[in-house]
């Protein structure tokens, strides 16, 4: 990189890295010691060892750890997939949440659900694949909605997003009315509490996340092409439609896995973009890692928030996500107003 | 060498590009003049790549580009778009850097050879001090030379622009223009410009190519093309053609009408 003057330069923005990795094992290190049960990092390392005790064993890799990693893996899809979005549209508002593709997802995942399928893999998989059909068809409704031309306007993005999502969380109550016995499991996937932790979700989730996210991880150049425009994009050598529609395609896929277990979460894929943004500037190929990490690590230390808050109980960590979030997304939309900071 | 055969460009059913035929050498500037909607900005469109055409050819040196993919067609053609609603959080040196996309491997990885020659296009466009600033934080005509200097960094034969000008004043005008001419001369590039201003394309290109309804009404030097009668058949106003006291080439006045 060139540089004219000789900068200081701080060494959190010189290894991005390194530092969010660091965040990362912090969070999730918090995510397995705190719960009902205190598992300190001496008596983790122990049973993650196979030296540890009975119950600590149990706890931990029963209840403690599938959580931990359902939770930082829906984390980091919500983050990658939110900034995907954002470059797609051009708009630093985008978020799986305001644009309804949750909702959709939501609602196809209920949509499997109430089909009732066995408690088995298989029977896993359903959920996150008629989550995926849903949220991308979803996301082309308020996008056919919403673009005019080549751009895609805030307050259209917005509204069309929140029309179709009230259109699809309508529904999905419909749905839960009706089906009354599996109206406890789908509530409590949809307050966002992600509830449904265990290996075999972890294990359902895993190929879609895989897949999707792996493409969007490579989409950093075209992203930043995108930033220009369809037209320079093109110019510039990028076929527009085609990665469109791929990055378009993987970032819903992602969105929908992390639904399909975790519920609707909204505004870690605007915060955590967006603080990345400021942090080390609009480079998609460093934003994308970055957000991916940096979600995880948002989610996990909001469910730990979720559990204490109102220790024995816990509360759906939506109810966090959306306590930080909204503040956040009114001062998002201030800024980009008044500065075009984008 | 820029060769146009028998394009013709639709919009649904309308067509708007109508059996254009246009040839522009290496090393020549040429100006796209003509009225508002008379299709300058779709001709660039189209030999771009960017909407599809329905009829003809596209040939650089000899290979037709209508045949080729994006990044194919983006060696051999660089567009300088007008400076508006650029991302305003890049870079001038990631903006430039975007440039050298054709030569690229899926992952954007540049090797020190593409950030040579983003430096060498900074400095050509004289921009290289700003290479760290963000695209909001420099002037108007310093975002255009950055986009020029994108253009450069793409090291294409041919180099089209839509309207450089547009949004600058008298000053960053007659540079951008200079700093065209100069970079055509030296590395004998193939030049096309979509320009309003006509004395400025009187002033600064070899030839000028005149649009009009979608047809490409003729092509000429500027004696040839920026008479009275032909500009009045085309704008539809009447105007005074008088002789630059330097250059000797046609100068425009609009009339006030009889």
């Amino acid at each position: 990189m060139f540089t004219c003057l000789p900068v200081y330069i701080h060494p959190m923005r010189r290894a991005p890295h390194l530092s969010s990795f660091l965040f990362l094992l912090l969070a999730i290190v918090l995510s397995i010691a705190i719960g009902s049960v205190f598992i300190s990092p001496v008596e983790m390392w122990a049973s993650l060892t196979g030296n540890g005790q009975e119950i600590t064993d149990s706890i931990l890799w029963k209840i403690r750890l599938p959580r931990t990693v359902l939770v930082a893996l829906t984390g980091a899809a919500l983050g990658i997939s939110g900034a995907s979005y954002q470059g797609l549209f051009r708009n630093p508002l985008a978020d799986p949440y305001l644009i309804g593709v949750a909702s959709g997802a939501g609602l196809g995942a209920v949509i499997a659900m109430s089909i009732q399928w066995p408690y088995s893999f298989w029977g896993l998989m359903a959920i996150p694949l008629a989550a995926f059909a849903m949220g991308l068809l979803t996301v082309l409704v308020v996008y056919a909605i919403a673009r005019i031309g080549h751009t895609v306007p805030t307050t259209n993005l917005i509204l069309a997003g929140v029309a179709i999502s009230s259109f699809a969380t309508s529904l999905t109550s419909f749905l839960m009315l009706r089906s009354s016995d599996e109206v406890r499991r789908a509530l409590g996937w949809l307050l966002g509490g992600s509830i449904q932790a265990g290996w075999l979700s972890v294990l359902a989730v895993l190929p879609f996340l895989t897949v999707g996210i792996a493409v969007l991880l490579v989409s950093g150049h075209a992203l930043n092409l995108l930033q220009f425009g369809d037209d320079q994009a093109q110019q510039l050598g990028l076929h527009v439609t085609r990665t469109r529609t791929i990055i378009l395609v993987a970032a819903s896929l992602v969105t929908a896995a992390a639904v399909s277990f975790s519920g609707i979460i909204g505004f870690i894929g605007l915060i955590v973009p967006h603080v990345i943004r400021l942090w080390l500037g609009a480079d998609y190929r460093r934003l994308l890692p970055l957000s991916l990490i940096g979600g995880a690590v948002a989610l996990l230390i909001a469910d730990v928030l979720a559990r204490v808050v109102l220790a024995p109980q816990e509360i759906p960590v939506g109810i966090i996500t959306a306590l930080a979030g909204a503040p956040f997304f009114l001062w998002v939309l201030r800024r980009s107003k008044n500065q075009g900071f984008w | 060498m820029l060769k146009i055969q028998n394009l013709s460009v639709y919009y649904g059913d309308r067509e708007v590009l109508k059996n254009i035929g246009l040839e522009v050498k290496s090393g020549e500037v040429v100006a796209l003049i003509g009225p508002n909607g008379a299709g300058k900005s779709t001709l660039i469109r189209a030999v771009s790549g960017v909407i599809p055409i329905r009829r003809g050819q596209i040939r650089v040196n000899g290979t037709d580009l209508t045949t080729l993919a994006p990044i194919q067609r983006a060696r051999h053609i660089s567009v300088v778009p007008q400076a508006v609603s650029l991302p305003p959080a890049f870079t001038v040196w990631e903006t430039v850097l975007l440039g050298r996309t054709p030569y690229l491997n899926f992952l954007g990885q540049t090797s020190s050879r593409d950030e040579e020659l983003t430096r060498r296009s900074l400095e050509q466009v004289d921009v290289l001090h700003l290479a760290e600033s963000r695209m909001n934080e420099i002037s108007g005509g310093e975002q255009q030379r950055v986009l020029l200097a994108r253009a450069l960094a793409q090291d294409t034969p041919i180099l089209i622009m839509d309207e450089p000008t547009a949004h600058l004043d008298l000053r960053h005008q007659l540079d951008l223009l200079k700093l065209i001419s100069k970079q055509a001369r030296e590395k004998n590039l193939t030049v096309m410009i979509a320009l309003h201003d006509l004395n400025l394309a009187s002033l600064f290109a070899d030839r000028i190519a005149i649009i009009e309804g979608g047809q490409l009404c003729m092509a000429g030097s500027p004696k040839e093309t920026l008479t009275t009668e032909i500009l009045r058949s085309v704008y539809k106003v009447p105007v005074h053609v008088i002789q630059h006291p330097e250059s000797h080439v046609p100068l425009i006045l609009p009339g006030l009408g009889d």
